[in-house]
């Protein structure tokens, strides 16, 4: 699984990262994790609120922060 | 949902009889020491402010995630400037917005056709009309004083988008900026929510900014404490409400970096202190619009010139408020 967090590296993008390496760790999904901080890139996504979740070239989360038991339902509906 | 709001509104009522009771009649500390009023007001106004955020925060998120900067973009994309800079101030108060975002923001607008002065106009309205500042405000100074700061937030944010458009700003902003291409496919975080979500979401928020405000909260409310229980009211008097009070109250604004629940205590107590209004207005305003780590983060796409005519337009707008609302109260 190929997954990557949008945002400019603000303490949500580190959160949004934590509760992503928190729920694979659960899941057991082995992942890449790229951390994207550039904007032009991040808006190229067709996201503005950041931070989001890409999880295989699909934004399926944008604009904040959940909890591992919802990042845990979108890696396992992906 | 009902439980939770009646355990808040009981918290909230009783708030000043229980400190009153701890702090008077069980510690034994006098009402009218500068010890006893201002330990008091610490751990009094603390939970009022905690209460009165919790609460502020969880509705208007709930409002809020009818909304987004997607569908903000999409009702703002071909407008012309003049009603679109009065069209994005308005949606900047109700859109959710982080100034975290405010460089992909910045782009995104301008790569979907947004003018650039329409796009400024958001960006200045966004921080400056704070929905906690004017449920803070609405809560301690009343409805006159609220609408004042929303009314003059609004117009700074039309005219002073409006201004820079006409300006011919384009040449300072990164070349980059207007080659990006969108590519993806928008998503609307707004849609595709239920009711739970979005409660879940409402939770999530005020943990989150509780969790970076509290700092803030404490030092503005002890800051406030200590002026309340010990200066006097004649050094106010005397040195705080001339003219010069309103560009000292801007100028300590602009580096100072808060928000509107930590500047709130301040503003409370020295306005009791007997401060003018309009100076506490363009300080708050100035502290919360004008922030130096989301000017850093702009640099990234506007050049110097176009970061500093931004900080002076928009300061010398807080300048007038603070000027008209001395006069006029």
């Amino acid at each position: 699984m190929d997954i990557k967090i949008l945002g400019s590296g603000c303490t949500n993008c580190q959160n949004l990262e934590r509760v992503t390496r928190a729920a694979l760790a659960e899941l057991g999904i082995e992942a890449t994790l790229d951390k994207v901080t550039d904007p032009s890139e991040i808006v190229s996504w067709g996201v503005m609120s950041t931070p989001a979740l890409v999880v295989d070239e699909v934004v399926v989360l944008s604009g904040r922060v959940p909890d591992v038991a919802t990042v845990k339902h979108l890696l396992t509906a992906h | 949902m009902l439980a939770a709001a009646a355990v808040w509104w009981a918290l909230y009522h009783w708030n000043r009889p229980f400190w009153d009771w701890a702090m008077y009649d069980s510690i034994g500390l006098a009402p009218d020491s500068h010890w006893g009023s201002g330990v008091h007001f610490f751990f009094y106004d603390v939970s009022k402010i905690i209460l009165l955020l919790s609460g502020v925060i969880f509705v208007v998120t709930v409002l809020r995630s009818f909304m987004s900067v997607e569908r903000t973009r999409a009702l703002l994309g071909g407008r012309r400037e003049g009603v679109g800079n009065a069209a994005a101030a308005g949606l900047g108060v109700v859109t959710p917005f982080c100034s975290c975002s405010a460089v992909p923001v910045f782009m995104g607008f301008v790569a979907a056709g947004v003018p650039l002065g329409v796009t400024l106009s958001f960006l200045i309205a966004s921080p400056m009309v704070n929905e906690v500042a004017i449920v803070l405000l609405f809560g301690l100074f009343g409805w006159k004083i609220t609408a004042l700061y929303i009314g003059s937030g609004l117009l700074i944010a039309t005219v002073g988008g409006a201004v820079l458009g006409r300006m011919g700003v384009e040449r300072w902003v990164e070349p980059f900026v207007f080659e990006t291409k969108l590519r993806g496919k928008t998503i609307d975080p707004s849609l595709g929510m239920s009711w739970d979500d979005r409660l879940q979401m409402a939770r999530e928020e005020v943990a989150s900014i509780l969790k970076k405000v509290w700092p803030y909260v404490l030092v503005g409310i002890g800051v406030g404490a200590g002026i309340h229980g010990w200066a006097p009211e004649a050094w106010f008097a005397e040195h705080a409400t001339g003219a010069w009070g309103v560009p000292i109250a801007v100028g300590l604004g602009i580096p100072l970096y808060s928000n509107a629940a930590g500047v709130m205590p301040l503003v409370e107590v020295l306005h009791a202190k007997g401060m003018p209004m309009g100076t506490l207005l363009a300080f708050m305003m100035s502290v919360v619009a004008l922030s130096l780590p989301e000017l850093i983060l702009l640099r990234r796409i506007l050049k110097p010139q176009l970061i500093a005519t931004y900080v002076g337009v928009v300061a010398t707008g807080i300048l007038a408020t603070g000027f008209l609302f001395n006069a006029v109260i």
